[in-house]
């Protein structure tokens, strides 16, 4: 069974990075199976955790490599709607009044309560999913592999050294507990299937609450949300020159109704907010169009903007990795290229 | 407070990648080495949160013995000492072995009088980037975790009454911190006893630089010194790969602001603004 932790946002969508990690899942499950259980036992596992469950389900749906979801918190139609559509056959609805607020030790033990005894245990290689994913891992006495990208018989590759090179490696455990890497593959949707939900009555450790979520303060400014996922993104980086430089490529990101983001130049030189960073150390995104005014090209940048369908690059240097590694560049200076393209952006709006 | 911060020594990559000769870990000659700016984050808020509440701050690392370097770095921007775990083949140990062996150290620094209330780690190693080792630790420790925090501050409003419980060198530090960090749907604030462990972000504070007196400082660091044991259950990789060479082929639009409606073209190809 290949179990997929799947995250929902505030209004109860399954996020996209999840419905990637569902999509991993489903088109590698043969060979993640044949993996989970071909691979030798470590010779020191580690301890074993003393489980909890309350009500095995029953009725599961007995394939071994079908994909199961376990998702905490509130299950609404749009997202056993959504689950269906990617290929799910199970999900499993993780409810208490403990895990309300978020506590990385009371969610994991909960995911891994409804585990199975082998197989794979798997989230999307967000902040939640790797830290949620560590949890159960060490719970469980097993590895875990972050930022997974490709499976095949020979075990999993994941990306390392912020994306530049890749891992071969083998788990060696019961449990196979991975995060999928951020576009390791777009989500796909399959003839609906009809997902059975089972529900649990959890026993919730009160050690594992000791690190509940006091309060969250909703602030726009650090959303990446918008970033992450806009079609198209404007980037800016060092050859913006000033805090009052980006009027040209903020309009430029407006006209496209896409998102501003950054360098960490721009963002350490407090230009910025760290939200907007793009990179090893910032967002992964993948949009249709990525324009780079004034930015080197650096390898920890490039990480972050590898899944951009085309590349644009606006920069003074013609030898600037950034040009090089682009479909399209403009040579000039970033002020003067955007300031003029957004005013033929207007010009033919008419 | 007095606070350790786990760094890890990686190479600092500009350009290409290659691979050593037995493709188990990329070619480090002629790189130069840093540590994660996760890492550089943890430090300072460190310094910060040592400042506050008049404590200091250690800086450990398992890693071959030119991590000294690292140690240094951190001294000459306000660390009080190091503890550097030396490896001929640090690459050797998986996250599980890291984790055990900067237990031990812990275990064995409180045994000879130097404890910690706070200990700090990246949210990922900038080589590996495991995603573990601080929640391994905590685990290995017996303390709570928590990761992809930004920021901290001492006592702190949240969670109740401050306890009123001293560290354990029988200072004024705060046995519970405040502890921010950015959730899927805003600023996330928790409450934390101490001792813990925490998972630095990078975002909440700006690393210092150097200062000349820093520097000075550095060259005469305090560094207690261990060695590694044999690795363990070792690590799972079997190998390193290096991406496909991208293939794409730039296209040079033109020179300047005349070259902007060529590339409003792109843009309406691509289907991005409406023609
Ligand atoms: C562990 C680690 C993690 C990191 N993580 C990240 C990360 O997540 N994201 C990230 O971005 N960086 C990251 N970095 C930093 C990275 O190595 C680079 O330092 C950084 O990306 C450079 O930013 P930049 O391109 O804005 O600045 P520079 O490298 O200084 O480049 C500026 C560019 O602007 C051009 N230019 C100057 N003036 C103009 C003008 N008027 N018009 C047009 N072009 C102009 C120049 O030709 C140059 O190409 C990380 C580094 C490390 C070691
Ligand atoms: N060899 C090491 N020595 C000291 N700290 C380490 C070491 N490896 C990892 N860490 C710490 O653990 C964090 C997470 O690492 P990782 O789980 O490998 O991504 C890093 O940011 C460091 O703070």
């Amino acid at each position: 069974m290949i179990l997929v932790y799947v995250e929902t946002d505030v209004s109860g969508q399954v996020q996209l990075t999840s419905a990637e990690a569902l999509t991993f899942a489903r088109t590698n499950a043969e060979v993640l199976t044949q993996l989970a259980t071909s691979t030798p036992q470590l010779p020191d596992g580690g301890p074993a955790t003393s489980r909890h469950v309350a009500e095995a389900p029953s009725g599961s749906s007995g394939r071994d490599d079908g994909v199961e979801v376990a998702l905490v918190g509130e299950l609404t139609e749009d997202a056993v709607g959504q689950l269906s559509r990617l290929g799910v056959s199970t999900i499993h609805h993780l409810e208490h009044p403990d895990l309300q607020s978020y506590s990385a030790a009371a969610w994991a033990q909960a995911i891994l309560d409804i585990a199975p005894e082998s197989g794979t245990v798997s989230a999307s290689g967000t902040p939640r999913g790797m830290e949620l994913m560590a949890h159960l891992a060490v719970r469980a006495g097993e590895r875990m592999a972050a930022n997974v990208v490709a499976v095949d018989d020979e075990g999993l590759l994941r990306q390392v050294h912020g994306g530049t090179a890749f891992e071969r490696l083998r788990l060696d455990g019961d449990l196979q507990v991975l995060t999928v890497a951020g576009h390791a593959c777009s989500p796909e949707e399959v003839t609906p299937t009809t997902p059975e939900i089972f529900d649990y009555e959890l026993e919730i450790a009160e050690a594992d609450l000791r690190t509940a979520l006091v309060r969250t303060e909703v602030e726009a400014t650090d959303d990446t949300s918008g970033l992450t996922q806009a079609r198209a993104v404007v980037g800016a980086g060092r050859g913006v020159g000033s805090e009052t430089g980006f009027g040209e490529v903020l309009e430029l990101a407006d006209h496209l109704g896409g998102a501003l983001g950054v360098s960490r130049v721009v963002t350490g030189l407090g230009w910025r907010p760290h939200s907007e960073q793009v990179g090893q150390t910032g967002s992964r995104i993948a949009p249709d169009v990525y324009i780079a005014c004034g930015i080197s090209g650096a390898i920890q940048h490039m990480a972050g903007v590898d899944g951009a369908k085309t590349l644009i690059a606006i920069n003074t240097d013609e030898e600037a990795t950034m040009v090089q590694r682009a479909d399209y560049a403009i040579i000039g200076d970033l002020h003067e290229v955007v300031g003029a393209v957004n005013e033929e952006i207007v010009r033919r709006r008419g | 407070m007095d606070i350790l911060v786990c760094i890890k020594r990686v190479p600092d990559i500009a350009g290409t990648v290659t691979l050593n000769a037995a493709g188990t870990d990329i070619d480090e000659s002629g790189l130069g080495h840093t540590m994660s700016s996760h890492e550089e984050c943890a430090i300072e808020l460190a310094i910060q949160t040592a400042a506050a509440t008049g404590g200091a701050v250690t800086v450990l690392t398992l890693g071959p013995a030119e991590a000294v370097e690292q140690l240094r770095a951190a001294v000459a921007v306000g660390a009080h000492d190091g503890i550097l775990v030396e490896s001929a083949d640090p690459g050797a140990f998986g996250p599980e072995g890291i984790a055990q062996i900067l237990g031990d150290v812990v275990r064995d620094r409180a045994e000879q009088g130097q404890s910690f209330d706070l200990v700090l780690t990246g949210s990922d190693a900038a080589d590996t980037g495991d995603f573990q080792v601080g929640i391994r630790l905590a685990y290995d420790l017996g303390y709570p975790v928590l990761t992809n925090i930004q920021t901290l501050s001492p006592g702190g409003e949240a969670g109740g009454p401050e306890a009123s419980v001293g560290s354990n060198d029988g200072g004024a530090a705060a046995a519970r911190i405040e502890a921010r960090g950015i959730g899927p749907s805003g600023t996330e604030i928790f409450a934390l006893d101490l001792p813990a462990v925490v998972a630095v972000q990078e975002g909440g504070v700006d690393p210092r630089y150097p200062s000349i007196t820093g520097r000075m400082k550095a060259k005469r660091a305090p560094i207690v010194e261990y060695d590694a044991p044999e690795p363990g259950a070792g690590n799972p990789r079997i190998r390193l790969e290096l991406p496909p060479e991208k293939t794409r082929s730039v296209t040079i639009l033109g020179d300047g602001p005349d070259a902007a409606p060529a590339l409003v073209d792109v843009l309406e190809e691509i289907g991005v603004i409406r023609p």
